[in-house]
């Protein structure tokens, strides 16, 4: 089983080798197009993180002790954004969750969607996989 | 003669370059730029004036308190208020709102209507839920039309005795709609009501006449047009203004201060308790004089000239609608392309240099109404040009292409 840190990494390479912006917005709009990343069951308004631009839904499961995310949004670059964050975290021991840094993606050339001012619900949907990784953490304890 | 690149060279942060690309800003209805004309005159300020005004005794507070009144005076003519006094420094539109909503806190009676448009700006709904809130008065709402303009039908059958205040702007932010401010305040003075006309997204237009129209309170920002952020004033018919209380209590507000009892200060300065944002309100004079310089009336005729130009160009793209079709609108354009989200749009946008506004522009409402997320929102001044307008296009083009 990889390791955050290890994913990281490898999300890291795979994002080097795009030449500009172009080819690394095109990559993202794939994930955002081709991942089913939540099932309507779980796109509840409880799940909803709303953002002044786009909206975010999270929901999160344990499974064998790891805990498993599902997302989506209403707007693509988003989705893929998350796609990547999901490939990241989902499918991770709680306090490992807790413990990773999530830097990563400024050295993927994001940091701008994670701005707060961006307002599209991605920052809350960082705190919120925290905030699900400290209660499922409570309840393996 | 009104000459662009001439313009362009007065605003330093045209030249900038955003992602490896020149700047191209077409978010003007969220903040205008900055002419070195008023940067100068807030380094000026800083570098031989910063004192106190008002109560020093020495050279410093006098010239600078003379250049702050003096400014209050550009204002007041600028907007042809009848005193000066009736010109009241806040810190921007949404300030000069709270203070008017707070001071009708112990004015209105439960039952009292007030009538709001369905145009306004989350500044122009929320002081007023709140006055509702602590007064018992009724919040009913204009209702809009598909092309984006007032009902005016119904607003004359919301229209009764028991109006009490109407809101409106003079300028919808979201969709460019010019009101017919005009009409409004005429229809709600025959009933007794009282109008404030919030003015931030005409002013850097249109330059408003508070005495023709008869608006009993007018209220702008001055980095609309071409001032500072954290400035702005609140016009109020010097009868009005003297019924309501103090907004906030300090310093320069009072006449006499015991423990038993303060006396308050007259106008202007029963609203302006605490230091000022000196140099903001000087540089607020600097900005309109520097506007009057071009003439609203060359602005207004650019303007249009960009509006039609933009607007026939992006019609042309496949699935694109605009949002915001009244007769008279200014240079905003407010629009979606079918199947794609504003905000991946906007992203892809910034990448190419392209500053544009994507979300629901503070008026959630507009977006309920046309039952869409947000829109991408594209806003000239009179520095912008036709190329800049090409620009976007091909920006579009590329975006919708890597989306679709």
């Amino acid at each position: 089983m990889e390791t955050i840190t290890e994913k990281q990494q490898e999300v890291i390479e795979e994002f080097s080798l795009f030449e500009d912006w172009m080819q690394r917005y095109e990559y993202m709009i794939d994930l955002g197009k081709s991942l089913p990343l939540i099932s309507e069951e779980h796109k509840t308004e409880d799940n909803i993180i709303k953002g002044c631009q786009s909206k975010v839904w999270v929901h999160a499961g344990l499974e064998d002790d790891r805990l498993v995310f599902t997302a989506d949004s209403d707007a693509i670059i988003t989705k893929g954004i998350i796609a990547i964050l999901i490939r990241v975290f989902s499918n991770q021991p709680p306090k490992a969750i807790l413990e990773a840094q999530t830097d990563f993606i400024d050295q993927i050339g994001l940091k701008e969607h994670l701005s707060p001012t961006r307002a599209n619900g991605l920052v809350s949907m960082i705190k919120q996989i925290k905030m699900y990784a400290v209660a499922y953490q409570t309840q393996l304890n | 003669m009104f000459d662009v690149n001439k313009i362009r060279s007065d605003f330093p942060i045209l030249s900038r370059k955003v992602n490896g690309q020149p700047l191209v800003y077409f978010d003007n209805a969220a903040t205008s730029q900055t002419p070195v004309q008023v940067i100068d005159v807030i380094t000026d300020y800083y570098t031989r004036l910063n004192s106190n005004i008002h109560r020093g005794v020495h050279k410093l507070s006098q010239e600078a308190t003379e250049a702050y009144e003096a400014a209050r005076k550009t204002i007041q003519n600028h907007f042809n208020a009848a005193h000066a006094h009736e010109i009241i420094f806040t810190a921007g539109t949404t300030e000069s709102i709270n203070l008017i909503a707070t001071g009708y806190t112990n004015i209105l009676q439960p039952g009292d209507e007030l009538l709001i448009s369905a145009l306004e700006h989350h500044s122009n709904i929320v002081p007023w839920q709140m006055l509702c809130e602590r007064t018992g008065a009724i919040l009913k709402v204009i209702p809009m039309t598909q092309l984006g303009t007032l009902d005016s039908n119904a607003f004359e059958t919301l229209l009764n005795e028991k109006t009490r205040l109407i809101f409106v702007n003079h300028v919808s932010n979201a969709l460019g709609t010019v009101n017919p401010i005009e009409e409004i305040i005429q229809k709600g003075h025959a009933v007794g009501a009282e109008v404030l006309i919030d003015g931030a997204q005409a002013c850097p237009h249109i330059k408003p006449d508070v005495q023709a129209l008869d608006a009993d309170y007018y209220v702008t920002s001055a980095h609309k047009l071409c001032g500072p952020t954290g400035v702005g004033m609140l016009y109020g018919k010097s009868s009005l203004l003297n019924q309501l209380p103090p907004y906030q209590g300090g310093g320069e507000m009072i006449a006499t201060v015991t423990f038993e009892k303060t006396t308050y200060a007259d106008l202007p300065h029963k609203f302006e308790a605490g230091t000022p944002n000196i140099a903001g309100g000087i540089a607020f004079g600097a900005a309109l004089d520097y506007m009057n310089s071009i003439g609203f009336e060359a602005i207004a005729t650019y303007e249009a000239t960009l509006l039609d130009y933009a607007t026939e160009a992006l019609l042309k793209i496949p699935g694109l609608k605009i949002y915001g079709e009244a007769p008279e609108k200014t240079a905003v354009i407010s629009f979606n392309v079918e199947g794609i989200h504003p905000y991946d749009i906007g992203s892809i946008l910034d990448q190419m240099g392209i500053a544009v506004r994507t979300g629901h522009h503070c008026a959630q409402p507009i977006m309920d109404f046309y039952q869409i997320p947000g829109t991408i929102r594209a806003s000239f001044s009179f520095y912008n040009t036709k190329e800049e307008i090409d620009r976007l296009v091909v920006g579009l083009q590329k975006a919708i292409a890597m989306l679709q």
